[in-house]
């Protein structure tokens, strides 16, 4: 991997939790409106993956779905403007944190209905297919997702129809209080599945940029050479509660040593060592990042405080077309 | 003047041809479509014509399949999803009612879902709890969807083209009692626009208000009764979203009463819907309490000797017509009384 690369995936990996940061900072003003399902300690899966594709290229996610958006290059003010539901917000106030949109960077929606996209994750990719247009898509769900029937319907035509598709699975444990082994059977990864569809599948570290954006680049280059499909299951840790700005370490679903555990391995702070270490990134780089980042989210928060709030009877406009 | 006469079913199927051949994004998945039956003869001959790419048979996965007919359509194709029966895309709810519905709106606009999900509703030869139900209000209820339910063969042609062409997802419900019954249909491509009901007969004593099969029904009693010197209208709702209020409104302000007759439960149900429209925007025209003769409150029973106690027919809309009217209702035999209760008409022998 070039330094210019790793450099470039630690900015998308610091602007995501950055981002996320001043959600958890502001987000007690009661502005932002909505639950938020912020993916502190999961940037590395957005960051990784995201550098692999182009704005040609289709994106889905779910609920949890800021760092994906943002990986993609989505537009930063409409996204706040959308938290603070806004007239000028991404989905003009009728999508909050749980539906984002930015179709000029290749990111198609994201929806919190758990598993929901991934069937039209695959359609799209079948749609795209039959117009012979030379797309990717990328869908992005948790281990939960899974479990849902939808999943392997979806999976089962992904294969069937030999689909450019990239199943991302972002495997941290938890589907709100309920830990996978309550969900699934011991024993039984959850890459696995795919296999049982003839989907060529792994696993690797979710906290590892690098590993993760290689994995990728090799699941994209197959999607795009007529390959078909692939799964992986990036395994990683949400800090913050499911829903919700704090940290939840306290309520008895799981332990705060597990949660320092992972805070060790901060995907983050680990690609910043390897900089730091072999001298790829000096601190005044690193500041250089840091401010350019906080002068783009003040001016996208100033953007979406400024902005007005959408009309009354915009309630009733765009139910149909 | 040519009156070509042509069934429900081939005319389905011309509509189908038509729209394949005027678009090349249009395209039909479901499980059958591409068999030797072709839904009802709905689709036969479309593979032929237009290729195993565009005209294709789909695993057993009807929620799945439904989101992926949405995310070709948020990608400028133009699916038309079947199922053999409305009770099956229950599993299907989801996609439906999350996705295709509000797609649109959740997004601010952007992109849009043009998919047609054409759904048949059974009744008879029994079809029983869990392949018979006539679920159009769950559909109607929900906002970003459109709902249609023709009735001749004529409206069947226009509306399925004019479904395929609108940009939003279409709920096509057809009734198997229908797919046989043949009418006048222009050979030509045509669109009947959704949210226009058809007022099927003339009549200012008393309107019925009619879906899908229950029109034929309401048209039968309407003969008899105009023999007892009552005259009838009847509407032929066709589009329930949108739906056209005027015309209903404006045929109950001339008749003063109110008839409501649909395939499905009455509770909670399509034909409910009408009547509040009715009490909150032309009480006053109201010359006795609305009626609605619908399903009974109960699951389908299979056995063709409860079956036929079941469903409505035309003479329990001649008897609640005439109750409406303050007529004796005459001790007249009804030829419908004599007949299969369980089969559209003797032509139909099974199996489903």
């Amino acid at each position: 991997m070039t330094t210019e690369l790793l450099k470039q995936l630690f900015f998308s990996m610091l602007r995501i939790r950055r981002v996320e940061e001043k959600i958890v900072e502001l987000y007690p003003q009661q502005e932002m409106r909505c639950p938020v399902h912020l993916c502190i300690g999961q940037e590395a899966v957005a960051a990784g993956v995201c550098a692999t594709l182009t704005p040609t290229d289709a994106v889905f996610s779910g609920h949890r779905a800021h760092g994906h958006y943002l990986a993609m290059g989505g537009n930063l003010k409409a996204f706040w403007a959308e938290m603070y539901g806004k007239a000028t917000g991404c989905c003009q106030g009728k999508g909050g944190s749980m539906h984002l949109v930015d179709l000029d960077a290749g990111f198609i929606g994201s929806t919190p209905i758990v598993g929901g996209t991934i069937p039209v994750g695959v359609g799209a990719a079948f749609g795209a297919m039959m117009q012979r247009l030379n797309k990717v898509v990328v869908i992005f769900f948790g281990e939960g997702a899974c479990e849902e029937g939808v999943f392997h319907e979806s999976l089962n035509f992904a294969a069937l129809k030999n689909l450019p598709i990239v199943f991302v699975c972002e495997n941290n444990f938890y589907s709100v209080y309920t830990p996978l082994s309550e969900r699934q059977p011991a024993k039984r990864e959850v890459y696995t599945l795919a296999q049982a569809h003839n989907i060529p599948s792994f696993q690797e570290n979710g906290n590892d940029v690098e590993q993760v954006y290689q994995m990728a680049r090799e699941a994209v280059e197959r999607a795009r050479s007529g390959g078909g499909a692939t799964f992986l299951e990036f395994k990683t840790y949400r800090w913050r509660e499911h829903c919700g700005h704090n940290y939840d370490n306290h309520i008895g679903y799981r332990t705060e040593t597990e949660f320092l555990e992972w805070k060790e391995r901060c995907p983050i702070q680990h690609t910043q060592m390897q900089l730091l270490k072999h001298r790829l990134l000096t601190e005044a780089e690193l500041e250089e990042m840091e401010k350019e980042i906080s002068l783009e989210l003040e001016e996208a928060i100033a953007f979406a405080k400024s902005s007005p709030f959408p009309e009354q009877q915009t309630i009733f406009d765009h139910i149909y077309v | 003047m040519n009156q070509r006469e042509i069934t429900f079913a081939q005319a389905i199927n011309e509509a189908l041809m038509q729209a394949m051949a005027e678009d090349s994004s249009v395209y039909i998945m479901g499980e059958g479509v591409p068999d030797p039956k072709g839904i009802f003869g709905t689709t036969l001959g479309l593979l032929e014509k237009f290729g195993s790419e565009r005209v294709l048979d789909m695993p057993v996965a009807e929620n799945g399949m439904t989101g992926v007919a949405i995310g070709s359509a948020l990608m400028g194709m133009r699916p038309i999803l079947t199922h053999q029966r409305v009770d099956f895309a229950l599993l299907a709810m989801d996609q439906m009612v999350n996705n295709a519905a509000k797609w649109h709106y959740m997004f601010g606009g952007q992109l849009s879902v043009p998919l047609v999900i054409r759904l048949i509703i059974g009744r008879g030869w029994g079809q029983g709890p869990q392949h018979s139900q006539s679920l159009q209000s769950w559909f109607a209820h929900v906002p970003g969807l459109k709902v249609v339910m023709p009735t001749t063969p004529r409206d069947a042609k226009g509306l399925l083209l004019a479904s395929i062409r609108d940009n939003n997802p279409v709920i096509f419900l057809e009734h198997r009692w229908l797919h046989n019954i043949a009418g006048h249909v222009p050979a030509e491509s045509y669109t009947i626009a959704l949210g226009e009901a058809r007022v099927a007969r003339r009549g200012q004593d008393l309107t019925i208000v009619s879906t899908s099969y229950m029109t034929l029904e309401a048209l039968r009693a309407a003969t008899w009764l105009s023999a007892a010197g009552v005259e009838v209208e009847v509407i032929d709702v066709r589009s329930l979203r949108p739906l056209d209020a005027e015309t209903i409104l404006a045929s109950v302000r001339k008749t003063g009463r109110l008839l409501v007759t649909d395939t499905s439960w009455t509770f909670c149900g399509f034909s409910a819907e009408i009547v509040a429209l009715v009490a909150e925007k032309a009480y006053s025209h109201l010359l006795c309490s609305p009626c609605r003769v619908a399903l009974p409150d109960a699951p389908t029973p299979t056995s063709h000797a409860v079956a036929k106690f079941y469903y409505p027919r035309a003479v329990d809309l001649y008897k609640a017509s005439c109750k409406m009217m303050g007529l004796q209702h005459a001790e007249v035999e009804l030829e419908i009384l004599s007949t299969q209760l369980d089969v559209p008409d003797k032509s139909f022998t099974g199996p489903f």
